[in-house]
């Protein structure tokens, strides 16, 4: 565990006391609790509102001890030591008052709290000091009836000691400020918002709530707390690129069959045993009947119809009638021969590179090393270089603007480190819905001072904590960055000696931003003047300041002009290279880090060496043991969207796509479908019969995340490990596994898996090391990372150069890893997209995430609890704008814009400005992406998802 | 709160499928109208004054209103409704299950049961009112309104009655007596004519050194009068010696039962008191002053809000500190230092863990001075006559003046100033005309509710700070109530636990479930007196704060002094 924790920097030397405890004299830092020293010398004092991670709070009185020469006993817990203070723990007096305190809980919750939960503390530590019966009345019945309304937390406060865990929890660890503590005296109840029902309440079900009890009195629902256990196996989160540390426990289901019967957080570098409701509730997509369990072909004479996707979808058209089951060796051959087809012929042509009129679209979703292997798989055997994900629809332009201007795509410093940093600037991200952990250590990072400054046209959970929210008009970023710029370039906020030792390009960024005053800024964005030179200031001049964006940034049309006015920002004031600085666009997924980091990208090679660059071809030649240079064009290969554009031209026949959904996840998608649709042969390899499924000629069944080996980079390079916990159902099996068979059969000598390794439907984690290592071999900075160093470690903050030292947590201390070691500003200067609202599509559409659903959908919408949470397309409309259109809370409306139209359910909610409304894209029923446009920006080739004129109207 | 909640997918799916519902616009409109154009929305303190506005205004606080309340302080609306519920004088109500919002009652009229008032005759007047006073006006009892001189006392909306019967209760019900005027006092132009903030000016302008005035402050011998008895002038070295800014938070919340002291001072003389609060203001270098006033005391109010704005109009020193009036809202516990202090701050009344202490770390983590008003009451007279004024009086070896709220069976309850160390039966018999007529001295309480209960025979010992621990009471606020051979010990052992139970703040195990059980315990005739005595143990040695630490006193005092009434 070598990554920085949240904490670390704020602890400063303390001086050490010397007191007596329990008739021993020991040294402690001062300030150190009582209960803290005795358990370093081995006494647990008996505790329940106290649990190490949260704070303090000495309301249980279940841990009393006796100070000398104190009229009343101290809560050890909270009391700090002090030099010369004598402190029994173990004085009859202070037994028996601990004794009384539990007797009386006991009574209160004792019989509720054994029947709830098998692990409750309140009756271990009532055993523990010797109650074996209890003199006292039992609380009044009415004190509390359960509340059973929530899919994925069952509230029964017949056990609850008022011990306020759970409320330290929901405010002080989450920041969700959820659960209060409502009424007083012996009434005192743990409430939800104003009292209401839990599932009618603001509740995000993180479930730290539940975590955090000690009597059962939050548990998971359906008594899946109750079930037996029969292994837990530590692993890493599917869902996005925090990546939290968690463990599945596995037990026995009424059928007998093994399945996840709850999640808990692991202290990972990156969450310290935090999860969101998607990482704790969202696993039993896993055990859904609707996985993928056989391989499947094409019926003869089924033909491609992109609206059978709604069809199957609604149920109106079996997946049956359009495919039938066929065993692996049947579905691979015929998968691998279409392709090898498609690539002979075109060899034989002579085409070469691009023109290979094959692609491949990996998944970020997959381990470092599926994603290292298809990318091979592509560029060894498919000869092409059209090989990509769906990094390309989220942050490909931010990596455009940093690979550009800094020489690296990945992040400067880690989320966590904003613990450290006085100034935060949070921009076109939502982290409270795509990063909810993250969210927390912004969170925590206010309530303790720092001054969070959101600017993003919508507003989110966040925005109470914010001293600023800038709720500018869609799209007018570069104006808003400009703006910035000019005050502290015009304020001389510059830091100048950063500039000239480390910026290149500074004159022309100042002669670019000197006419983008606030006020002209101002008429663009819709900011005044005077906030942009306040934010501006607060900035430049904090201690530390650091920037955080996400897809607000990147998915536009000017994405990379979007970043490259943030780069600047962090050069010319030198908020970089510092804990508590620097630059951090938040990665969506959970490994959409490494699946770039491993060359699942058009333009370069693992570890982003392009593959123009003929010493790094010849690199990976020697390494892949096939000569590249005879086949494989220097030129990059095609991404995601223009591959769709070649697809539906024909010039991109055949496509491999692995735990991607383009039919949903691409703009216009009554284009993309259509080229999908379109293609001669496509090979579909996932584990639900995905919106691409549908279009596939053949499925291969796949693992999911918790049925196999692997290793992940979260959003803060840190890469770490992910065990199987169950079995694949039925014929389903490793994607790994499947990948090298389509290998073999396009006539690769990979041998990965091998006969020891079993048939490929158990995960394995040989030949997923064996993958790591030949990765590791082609990328410099896990030189440091062998793979049985990360089996042990759990996790490694990459670059690691060495094994026997932790990797670097904050890079570009020195230097940016660029030809001459400078940055390099590009200046911007503000443009309209294309997207033009008129009188015909007089409103903005945004597209997103919510909260419960990931992605396209394809797990978090097979995951039960996710689902009942978040079971339709809700479109968020400002209230005035409903009133103006008679559109009421609930109602249905449509969305049509120049690419297509949806109808969906209005949600009321000042969180977004007039004129502007927001979807999210992983309803089927509602495919947002049917309204969204493929412009694309010109570097990072991201369509503009953030902004599609349209036009709403109430259903007639 | 008996059915049990149903789950989600049955009762709450139309809600979800929709996503929450945003506040209301015109629901906020209505709030923000409420609050008045001046109100400050982003300060999280005035949280309680918030919603005493929409209280008042509505008569009861709707969850709808809460939320808006939240939106507007961007608070979360679990950390308005926490603090809503947890007081009293709000009721926090809910809509019907077909949306409709509850009436408010349209007249409230409280009958204080406290101890003085029960002994008065509290609960015939509760059994008999509601029906002579019909539907309309609701009935309820309180905790100790802050009367008992006046016992029983029943207050009609916020218009106090003395000696409340059924006829004068209707007769105020139906005379739309509503609110308290008070009687006439020393405002600002007479207290200034009498020498009001002569002393104060003798401070400013260098006659009087800070360390002179402290001096005097400590050799007069004065402490703290709210009950804990620090010595004052001490309490002002320590705060000054903290680093700035200081601020000040005055104890008005007087909750005690049987007290009655402050409201009998601030009712004739409030520049007296504010003289003092700005002495000291200036002594320990005070930048913020906060008074706590508690909410029953509306007629108190009403004189303060007047003598503060008379006091900024023409203000007696440059650069005075700000003066800010806070009004409880139903919270005995908030008479504990720490809980009045989360109080001001906007939040639930529950006392803190200490240390540390909140002269270093008190109000928004400020090093605070905090007195109950009484103390710096007699502050400008100890000045002006001399701190071996004030230690001059005294009985039985004891020094000083003390304020004995005297209610129960005498003749003449009131506020008694009488010396310090005076016995029970000096005071009942030289201050207080004697006992009632037809009552014989039985019992009293020495300090209000927490003080304990003392049989006849030890009526001649020294009430005074200290002088009471050995037979296990304390003085207090010194509150004496006397009780006579017409009552009965464990009655009042049971009025009183039951006080403490609706007063816990909940915090604690032992406070919280521990007065419960105890009330439980001795409502039947047998007591387990095996089982109080560990109950009065860990109360005693593990709650957070006096309250809790207090409860057992009552229980023990009888169990120790009156056990043939156990018999």
């Amino acid at each position: 565990m070598n990554a920085r924790t949240p904490n670390d920097a704020l602890v400063e030397a303390v001086p050490t006391v010397e007191f007596t405890l329990d008739g021993k004299t020991v040294q402690a830092p001062a300030g150190e609790t009582i209960w803290n020293v005795a358990l370093a010398h081995g006494v647990e004092i008996p505790h329940l509102c106290h649990k190490p991670g949260l704070r303090p709070d000495g309301n249980c009185r279940a841990c009393m001890v006796e100070v000398k020469g104190e009229r009343t006993l101290a809560a050890s817990c909270c009391r700090s030591v002090s030099a010369g203070m004598t402190v029994d723990t173990q004085s009859d007096r202070a037994k028996k008052s601990r004794a009384l305190v539990l007797e009386l809980l006991m009574s209160d919750a004792g019989v509720a709290s054994a029947d709830h939960t098998n692990e409750s503390e309140l009756t271990h530590w009532a055993r523990e000091c010797g109650v074996d019966s209890v003199r006292f009345a039992p609380r009044e019945a009415d004190y509390a009836a359960p509340d059973l309304s929530h899919p994925a937390i069952a509230v029964k406060l017949d056990a609850c000691i008022q011990c306020t865990r759970c409320l330290r929890a929901c405010r002080e660890e989450q920041g969700n400020d959820v659960i209060g503590l409502a009424l007083r005296g012996s009434h005192a109840k743990i409430s939800f918002d104003a009292d209401e029902a839990l599932g009618a309440s603001s509740c995000v079900a993180c479930g730290e709530c539940v975590q955090a009890c000690p009597t059962g009195a939050l548990m998971p629902a359906r008594d899946a707390g109750l079930a037996q256990i029969t292994k837990s196996v530590d692993s890493v989160c599917p869902y996005c690129g925090v990546g939290c540390q968690l463990t599945w426990h596995v037990g026995p289901d009424k059928k007998g069959e093994d399945v996840i019967q709850f999640v808990t957080g692991r202290d990972g570098p990156a969450n310290h045993g935090r999860l969101c409701v998607k990482g704790r509730y969202g696993f039993d997509y896993v055990r859904n009947p609707k996985r993928l369990t056989t391989p499947l072909i094409r019926r003869d004479g089924a033909k491609k119809d992109p609206a059978d996707i709604d069809r199957v979808k609604r149920g109106e058209v079996a997946l049956e009638t359009l495919f039938r089951p066929a065993s692996w060796d049947e579905a691979l051959d015929l998968a691998a021969g279409g392709l090898k087809r498609l690539r002979d012929d075109a060899l034989a042509k002579g085409l070469r590179g691009n023109d290979i009129p094959l692609a491949g679209f990996g998944s970020a979703k997959g381990s470092n090393e599926e994603a290292y292997l298809f990318q091979k798989l592509v560029r060894q055997g498919f000869e092409t270089n059209n090989v990509d994900h769906c990094t390309r629809l989220c942050h490909a332009s931010s990596v455009a603007a940093l690979l550009e201007g800094i020489g690296s795509g990945s992040v400067s410093n880690p989320v966590a480190d904003v613990a450290q940093s006085e100034f935060i600037f949070l921009i076109g991200a939502n982290p409270v819905v795509n990063h909810p952990v993250a969210a927390t250590w912004i969170k925590n990072a206010v309530d303790r001072g720092a001054t969070l400054c959101i600017a993003d046209p919508r507003s989110n959970a966040l925005a109470r904590r914010a001293k600023w929210h800038l709720a500018f008009r869609p799209d007018t970023d570069v104006a808003l960055l400009n703006a910035m710029l000019h005050v502290i370039i015009g304020e001389g906020l510059v830091d100048e000696d950063f500039v000239a030792a480390r910026v290149n390009g500074y004159e022309q960024l100042k002669a670019s931003v000197a006419e983008a005053t606030p006020e002209r800024m101002s008429e663009i964005c819709g900011i005044d003047a005077d906030t942009l030179r306040k934010v501006a200031r607060a900035y430049a001049t904090s201690r530390a300041s650091i920037i955080l964006w996400g897809m607000g940034i990147s998915q536009h049309v000017h994405g990379t002009d979007n970043a490259r006015g943030l780069i600047a920002l962090a050069m010319v004031t030198g908020q970089i290279a510092r804990p508590g600085t620097g630059l951090h666009p938040l990665r969506g997924q959970n490994n959409v880090q490494g699946a770039s980091d491993a060359g699942l990208i058009p333009m370069m090679l693992p570890n982003y060496q392009r593959v123009a660059n003929a010493e790094a071809r010849a690199k990976f030649e020697q390494l892949w043991g096939t000569p590249l240079a005879d086949h494989l064009d220097a030129t990059p290969g095609l991404t995601v969207v223009e591959i769709m554009h070649a697809a539906s031209e024909g010039r991109i026949r055949g496509m491999y796509v692995e735990g991607e959904n383009p039919a949903m996840s691409d703009p216009d998608l009554n284009h993309a479908r259509a080229a999908l649709a379109g293609l001669e042969h496509l090979v579909v390899q996932d584990i639900f019969a995905t919106e691409t499924a549908i279009l596939a000629d053949v499925i291969l069944p796949a693992s999911a995340h918790a049925e196999k080996w692997g290793s992940y980079t979260n959003t803060d390079r840190l890469i770490q490990v992910g065990r199987p916990a169950l079995a694949p159902p039925g014929d389903a099996r490793q994607d790994l596994w499947a990948i090298e068979q389509i290998a073999r059969r396009l006539d690769l000598p990979w041998n990965y898996w091998q006969a020891a390794d079993g048939d490929g439907r158990l995960g394995a984690e040989a030949p997923v090391a064996r993958a790591y290592e030949e990765m590791r071999a082609g990328m410099s900075p896990l030189a440091g990372v062998p793979w049985s160093r990360l089996a042990r470690e759990e996790a490694v903050v990459t670059p690691a150069a060495r094994e026997d030292e932790p990797g670097d947590d904050v890079v570009f201390i020195d230097s940016f890893p660029t030809a001459d070691g400078r940055a390099t500003l590009v200046p911007t200067t503000f443009k309209p997209g294309p997207e033009t609202r008129d009188a015909d599509y007089p409103f903005v559409l945004t597209t997103g995430r919510v909260l419960e659903h990931w992605h396209t959908g394809a797990m978090t919408r097979h995951a039960s609890m996710l689902e009942a949470i978040s079971p339709a397309p809700l479109v968020s409309l400002h209230p005035e704008d409903a009133s103006a259109l008679g559109i009421a809370h609930g109602a249905q409306i449509d969305l049509s814009t120049r690419h297509g139209s949806v109808r969906a359910i209005a949600s009321l909610s000042p969180d977004v400005q007039r004129q502007q409304v927001f979807l999210a894209f992983a309803y089927w029923e509602a495919a947002a992406n049917h309204l969204t446009g493929d412009a694309i920006d010109p570097f990072g080739k991201i369509p503009g998802f953030k902004v599609t004129a349209v036009r709403v109207s109430a259903v007639a | 709160m008996n059915a049990p909640v149903q789950p989600i997918h049955l009762v709450r799916q139309k809600r979800r499928q929709s996503g929450p519902e945003p506040v209301d616009a015109a629901v906020l409109a209505e709030i923000r109208a409420t609050l008045g154009a001046e109100a400050d929305v982003s300060r999280r303190d005035l949280l309680i004054e918030h919603l005493h506005a929409i209280n008042d205004r509505f008569g009861q606080l709707r969850t709808d209103h809460l939320g808006a309340l939240a939106q507007l302080m961007r608070l979360s609306v679990a950390e308005v409704h926490e603090v809503a519920s947890f007081y009293h004088h709000f009721e926090v109500v809910r809509p019907a299950a077909d949306g409709q919002w509850p009436e408010a009652p349209a007249l409230t009229v409280r009958v204080c049961d406290g101890i003085a008032c029960e002994l008065g005759g509290a609960r015939d007047l509760l059994a008999k009112l509601p029906a002579l006073l019909g539907a309309e006006v609701r009935v309820v009892p309180v905790p100790c309104v802050g009367r008992c001189e006046q016992a029983p006392a029943a207050v009609v909306h916020q218009h106090p009655i003395a000696r409340a019967t059924e006829q004068s209760v209707k007769a105020a019900v139906d005379a739309g007596s509503r609110t308290h005027e008070p009687a006439p006092y020393l405002d600002f132009e007479a207290a200034k004519a009498r020498g009001a903030y002569h002393l104060l000016r003798q401070c400013l302008s260098g006659e009087r050194d800070v360390e002179s005035v402290i001096k005097t402050m400590e050799s007069s011998g004065l402490r703290g009068l709210g009950g804990a008895g620090f010595p004052s002038g001490r309490k002002w070295r320590i705060v000054r010696s903290e680093p700035g800014p200081r601020l000040m938070a005055v104890n008005i919340d007087e909750g005690e039962p049987g007290t009655f002291k402050d409201r009998h001072y601030l009712e004739r003389n409030p520049h007296q008191f504010l003289e003092g609060l700005l002495i000291a203001a200036w002594a320990v270098g005070i930048e913020r002053v906060f008074v706590y006033l508690r909410d029953e005391y509306h007629g108190c109010r009403a004189i303060l809000e007047r003598e503060l704005a008379a006091l900024l109009e023409h203000p007696p020193m440059r650069d005075m500190p700000t003066i800010e009036l806070r009004r409880g809202a139903g919270a005995y516990i908030c008479g504990e230092e720490s809980a009045m202090i989360e109080s001001i701050e906007g939040k639930r009344g529950m006392p803190r863990l200490r240390p540390p202490y909140v002269a270093q770390v008190g109000l928004f983590g400020r090093p605070t001075l905090e007195h109950n008003f009484e103390t710096l009451y007699w502050v400008p007279e100890i000045l002006a006559k001399g701190a071996d004024w004030f230690a001059s009086h005294g009985r039985h070896d004891r020094k000083g003046l003390r304020s004995f709220s005297v209610s129960g069976r005498v003749r003449d309850p009131g506020v008694k100033l009488a010396p310090a160390g005076i016995t029970l039966r000096e005071l009942i018999d030289e201050y207080c005309g004697g006992m009632a007529e037809g009552h014989e001295l039985y019992a009293y309480l020495p300090g209000g509710a927490s003080g304990g209960i003392l049989p006849e025979r030890l009526a001649d010992v020294p009430l005074d700070f200290d002088t009471l621990q050995p037979h296990g009471c304390f003085i207090g606020s010194a509150a004496v109530v006397v009780l006579s051979k017409h009552d009965r010990v464990t009655d009042v052992a049971r009025n009183l636990m039951a006080f403490f139970e609706h007063e816990s703040c909940g915090q604690c195990t032992p406070c919280r479930a521990g007065t419960t059980k105890a009330r439980e315990i001795i409502a039947s005739d047998k007591w387990d007196r095996e089982l109080l005595a560990d109950l009065s143990q860990v109360m005693r040695d593990a709650s957070i704060c006096g309250l809790g630490q207090a409860a057992p006193n009552p229980v023990d005092c009888v169990i120790k002094y009156f056990p043939e009434e156990l018999a």
